[in-house]
């Protein structure tokens, strides 16, 4: 019921005396009840969002598929599939997807330790208010705190040598694919645990008494009932992630300035001095982000209508 | 202790231990400047440093100014939508999250190709003109977050009432917005500031291929070249970090309680 009231125009008041083809569902129908202070209300979002976000993104859709003269062309966007850009998509996709994965894992494990685990209970508010800054400590000083801590004067490098282990002569390197994917997790896995607690909340404690009434046990409550319930948001959370990921350059750029290629940081290397020597194809490398990008979030978003259905 | 628990115990355990290890590890580097033993003279170099100052305060201007910019393109709209127009809602709540679908370099590439100074609108021709812009950007990174602030804020207020009540008194909708609504979503907007604040404190991306000399910037020029200063500006980020989240907390505590009539 509150849906319902909550979902009602409170100001539309009786259906406008229109014609009568125009039903309640017309989409338009509120463009016959403006008052000027509702333009003068949401003009300046709609102006801001055309002009700071759409135009700009299309402007490069539409630039991946020009020539320099500004003719049609398909050649830019076929000419992603050069080895280096290939490679450069291919790292990134590696690394936003292990990072994504772990980091839902790993945050999901920590996220039911506090909540579901019996821990003191001052535990979960810290943990929570902890991811909360960790969640936004990234970028360049995410990768200064990574050097200091496994760079080859790290204080974890330094005292595994006076273990007597060699990180490095391990074939540990900070500036390589797992260095960057555990940086990574330290924003990642804050992020998961902050989307994902509100979830584990709402598996509600009822279930699990039901469950064990009708002889359930632990594992069999997390196979049938919380797992199957949390799915759909676990996989809409992983997207994210993985979005996330995907568009963070300032940690790799700072972390291994140019000798991890990942597309962040070829696009960023082709807008600073056109390295690819082709103005297109630096437009038609942010459209493959964009669809990238645009899927992960498509499946998040789709998800996560459906999840919302249970957690009521 | 039952086995679930000693688990629990365990990956908590292993989770404190991946994020304080690195901030410990942060700390003691910053200190090992001197040969002969721990000082804070890195924290002393970096802070008289002219270029941090220059553009620490850089970056705090341009973070006010987006922040002030996003109250004035966001509430508005908001309350609009809460109050007139709720089958808008989609749309806007999907233009709100865009700039999460859409990295900043993108975003950026964007607005170099489109506010050149060969453009209609060049914008970048000019020092004034790029500063706006680079405002404008920091306002559509934070959109989701002033978004969702504002909103959640609307939501705990009875924003009809409220209107009905202003509007019998003979208030207009500007003077409804300023006088009424806004001081009573105080708290939600303070807290959408803050997080404002600490996401364009350290932007790099944006501000660097618009070649302005932000504290993001800084950062990275002083991290290319130097050792130990690198990891105290780490650790001065992380106090700043953690000091706009907590406000966010202590904020929260105050926030009006007034349900609404349902």
């Amino acid at each position: 019921m509150t849906n319902v009231s909550s979902v009602a125009d409170p100001a539309a008041g009786p259906v406008s005396t229109g014609p009568a083809v125009r039903v309640g569902g017309n989409p338009f129908r509120f463009f016959t009840r403006l008052r000027l202070g509702d333009i003068i209300a949401i003009a300046p979002f709609i102006i801001f969002a055309l002009l700071f976000l759409l135009i700009p993104t299309l402007g490069l859709v539409v630039g991946a598929f020009q020539d320099p003269q500004g003719n049609f062309t398909l050649q830019n966007v076929m000419d992603l599939a050069t080895p280096q850009i290939a490679a450069s998509f291919w790292i990134s996709i590696r690394v936003s997807v292990t990072s994504a994965v772990l980091g839902a894992a790993i945050g999901l494990a920590i996220a039911l330790a506090i909540i579901r685990g019996k821990l003191p209970s001052g535990i979960r508010s810290t943990v929570m208010t902890f991811s909360g800054v960790a969640s936004q400590f990234a970028g360049i000083p995410l990768s200064f705190a990574f050097l200091a801590t496994l760079g080859r004067l790290g204080l974890v490098t330094v005292l595994l040598k006076f273990a007597g282990f060699d990180l490095y002569k391990s074939g540990f390197n900070l500036l390589s694919f797992w260095g960057l994917t555990i940086t990574y997790l330290y924003f990642q896995i804050p992020l998961m645990i902050l989307i994902i607690a509100p979830a584990i909340d709402g598996l509600k404690k009822e279930w699990g008494e039901a469950a064990a009434t009708l002889g359930a046990t632990n594992g069999q409550f997390w196979r049938y009932i919380g797992l199957p319930v949390l799915w759909p948001n676990l996989l809409g959370t992983l997207s994210l992630l993985f979005a996330n990921a995907f568009g963070a350059i300032a940690t790799a750029y700072a972390l291994t300035g140019s000798s991890l290629n990942i597309v962040p940081i070829l696009l960023y290397a082709q807008i600073r001095g056109d390295v690819l020597h082709n103005p297109g194809l630096g437009a038609a490398l942010a459209l493959g982000m964009i669809v990238i990008t645009a899927l992960a979030n498509i499946v998040y978003l789709v998800i996560r209508t459906r999840a919302e259905r249970w957690l009521k | 202790m039952k086995p679930a628990k000693l688990w629990s115990w365990i990956i908590f355990a292993f989770g404190a231990a991946y994020f304080i290890v690195p901030l410990l590890a942060t700390f003691e580097f910053s200190l090992r400047i001197r040969r002969e033993g721990y000082t804070f003279d890195a924290y002393t170099s970096v802070f008289s440093d002219g270029r941090f100052q220059a553009s620490f305060s850089y970056s705090l201007l341009i973070g006010v100014c987006a922040i002030i910019v996003g109250l004035l393109i966001v509430v508005p709209a908001a309350y609009y939508v809460r109050l007139r127009a709720p089958h808008l809602r989609p749309i806007i709540e999907f233009i709100t999250l865009l700039p999460l679908v859409i990295p900043a370099i993108i975003l950026v590439f964007g607005y170099i190709r489109m506010y050149n100074t060969s453009s209609a609108l060049p914008l970048l021709g000019t020092n004034l003109g790029t500063d706006i812009l680079l405002t404008l950007a920091y306002v559509a990174l934070a959109l989701p977050y002033m978004y969702r602030a504002v909103d959640t804020g609307l939501r705990t207020i009875d924003v009809q009432t409220l209107t009905e009540a202003a509007n019998i008194l003979g208030a207009n909708q500007a003077t409804i917005i300023a006088k009424v609504i806004f001081p009573n979503i105080i708290v939600a907007v303070l807290s959408g500031a803050f997080l404002t604040l600490a996401i364009v404190i350290g932007e790099f991306t944006i501000a660097s291929l618009l070649n302005r000399q932000v504290f993001g910037v800084y950062m990275q020029n002083v991290g290319a070249n130097r050792a130990f200063e690198p990891a105290a500006l780490a650790v001065i980020s992380f106090v700043i970090t953690w000091g706009a989240m907590g406000m966010i907390q202590l904020l929260a505590r105050f926030a009006p309680k007034t349900a609404r009539r349902d």
